[in-house]
């Protein structure tokens, strides 16, 4: 009944199953959807953390 | 001549064009919209994921142009096709995934200072409609997935009487909204969006002393440090 | 200015830069960015591909789930469907969701009519050629006064929806219900239910031959672009929501962030979600308007942050622009001047 069709072509990883989900108190959200939010938590993290090149530029640059 | 006279000023030109050229060049000379630096302060990562959001944008428009040349069907039966489509529903994640946290870095920083509210509220704006952006695309497909959405979402539109103009059962106008209408309202925003940028800078930091004039005098044998002239408050 | 004026009106003495400036190539770290964003995508294309479950029909409908397909179409024909009892903008048989006196669902109208009776029964019956017996049980219905018609309808009805109460319930199905397993044919053991029968099995033969999914598409013009007649019709049934069971798209899965499959969807409907999983939206009959309208409020004062006191200073408080800016302050350049 769940015909996927011709949906995955050459894909590495098959995502075409039902996706488990993280259930904590009323909150019910798929794997898929959560992995983004926390990859999106450590990507903004990491983006005030980590230095940014051209600092000897700035330390003589022009005004 | 006396003293004190100002030359007279030239009449306002009776030119539409030339008023609008002469506003434009006041607003955003050339080496204000497109200048070669910026303030040495501009120096985190968390100032590429405004660059990024526009990067995603435009894979978003060249991967939905592809989709839209060869048809709402083709993407069903072909391997090229789906590929495309998986190019650009990738790039809508990635694209709100850059916006998200490019919306984070500038709450933190309060880059609405300054003068910079509409700056603010344009980028408020885009995100708020990029949202239905996405859900015209979504209701869309011509699979399950838009058979599901469209039969959910119709519920909450109806409720707000919104549905009674724009009904996400309607393939034709939810097509037409997500390939032509809500695309321009996405590219126009993000277009004012950045030319407020250009016009206002990108926003200083916080000032660190301003905290010390606000903390209780205490008294100090240390020599008096000098105030800086006409500097900030 | 009153106080409120002065309350909103941004509050901070930001002075424009007058400090240093730093080589920064915009073009170049824009084309950079396009080409990290293009390559990114098609990676993740390559690596998972992205989902394309195919799209239901009445006629897979009525041959999966023939009774009920039945149960719904006899629920469209005695007017008690969602659909039928729906509302604008498709009908006048309810006011529809309301939040205290706003009732904007039904001040918009009626802007999509559907009488559930006629388009999504009676017309399509109507195409069936070469069946007298069909187009007498019309007849019969249609001259029949509308209390009549009701008393048929809902006798058909009931011992359908006593099955479909059973099946929810899990408990022994009344046999007043029968499925032939060889003709595929419902027989429903009812009395005084006049042609409805007929009609109803005329029907079920109709949808599985996929000529439903064609009339109800095409019903006004040739060209048609607009699947709402069909789409109410399937989502009065049990087809759509079974699958959206298995693939966790219901409400109460948080269903409206989710994609089919194991694919992210629309994480970003996140606030909007949560609200239906809590009182008192969770059991109220208008949670969809009470969710937008404190979405559209909420909406409104997120675009009008740099005027909300408390919010607009939070930033200055939690100084995570420290980090952001920890080199110009460890540089010296402390002000505006940037001595």
């Amino acid at each position: 009944m769940n015909s996927a069709g011709a949906a995955v072509i050459g894909a590495v990883f098959n995502l075409n199953h039902p996706a488990h989900t993280v259930d904590w108190h009323f909150i019910h959200m798929s794997v898929a959807n959560v992995v983004v939010i926390a990859l999106m938590l450590v990507v903004f993290v990491l983006a005030l953390l980590l230095p940014f090149p051209g600092a000897a530029g700035r330390r003589g640059g022009k005004s | 001549m006396s003293a004190g006279a100002s030359p007279p000023k030239p009449p306002r030109p009776s030119s539409w064009t030339v008023r609008v050229r002469e506003a434009g060049v006041a607003a955003l000379p050339p080496e204000k919209l497109l200048p070669d630096g910026q303030p040495t302060y501009v120096a985190s990562w968390i100032y590429v994921f405004g660059v990024a959001s526009i990067a995603s944008l435009v894979v978003i428009v060249a991967s939905g142009s592809i989709l839209a040349l060869k048809g709402p069907a083709w993407w069903h039966y072909t391997g090229v096709g789906h590929f495309f489509n998986s190019i650009h529903m990738w790039a809508v994640e990635l694209f709100f995934f850059v916006m998200v946290v490019h919306l984070w870095g500038k709450y933190w920083m309060a880059a609405w200072r300054g003068g910079r509210a509409r700056v603010w509220m344009t980028g408020a704006v885009t995100f708020l409609v990029a949202v239905p952006t996405a859900l015209t695309g979504y209701v869309s497909q011509q699979n399950f997935d838009a058979q599901w959405i469209s039969t959910q979402a119709k519920d909450g539109l109806n409720s707000v009487g919104v549905g009674a103009f724009f009904n996400v059962t309607n393939f034709g106008q939810m097509y037409s909204y997500h390939v032509l209408l809500l695309p321009l309202a996405v590219v126009g925003l993000v277009a004012a969006h950045v030319l407020l940028v250009r016009n206002h800078g990108v926003v200083p930091p916080f000032e660190l002393d301003k905290r010390a004039a606000f903390a209780p005098a205490k008294p100090s044998t240390d020599p008096p440090a000098a105030t800086p002239a006409g500097g900030h408050l | 200015m009153s106080r409120l004026g002065a309350l909103l009106r941004p509050q901070d003495d930001t002075q424009p830069w007058k400090g240093r400036y730093a080589p920064y190539d915009l073009v170049k770290e824009a084309s950079i960015a396009v080409g990290v964003i293009a390559l990114l995508a098609i990676l993740l294309s390559i690596l998972f591909s992205s989902p394309d479950d195919r799209p239901s029909t009445i006629a897979q409908w009525s041959r999966q789930l023939p009774v009920n397909f039945v149960t719904a179409a006899a629920t469209e024909l005695d007017g008690t469907s969602g659909t039928a009892g729906y509302g604008p903008p498709y009908n006048h048989n309810s006011k529809g969701v309301h939040a205290a006196f706003l009732y904007p669902q039904k001040w918009l109208g009626v802007s999509h009519p559907i009488n559930t009776a006629n388009d999504f029964v009676i017309d399509p019956l109507k195409t069936v050629p070469n069946d007298p017996a069909l187009q007498s049980a019309l007849a019969q219905y249609q001259a029949a006064p509308p209390a009549t018609q009701k008393a048929w309808g809902e006798a058909y009805a009931k011992p359908l929806e006593e099955y479909a109460a059973a099946q929810e319930e899990e408990k022994p199905l009344p046999k007043t219900v029968a499925l032939d397993p060889t003709t595929g044919a419902v027989t429903v053991q009812a009395s005084d239910t006049g042609p409805v029968a007929t009609m109803m099995a005329g029907l079920l033969s109709l949808a599985k031959s996929g000529g439903l999914d064609g009339s109800l598409l095409t019903s006004s013009q040739f060209f048609q672009t607009d699947y709402t007649k069909p789409l109410l019709f399937m989502a009065d049934g049990g087809l759509l929501e079974e699958r959206a069971d298995a693939q966790h798209l219901l409400g109460e899965q948080w269903g409206m962030m989710n994609e089919t499959g194991s694919y992210p969807g629309q994480a970003w409907l996140w606030l909007y979600s949560l609200w239906y999983q809590v009182e008192p939206f969770k059991e109220s009959e208008n949670a969809d308007i009470l969710v937008l309208l404190l979405m559209s409020v909420l909406s409104l004062a997120f675009i009008c942050v740099p005027f909300i006191p408390g919010v607009r200073s939070l930033p200055r408080k939690i100084p995570i622009y420290r980090l952001i800016w920890r080199e110009h302050y460890s540089s010296g350049a402390s002000d505006t001047t940037g001595r």
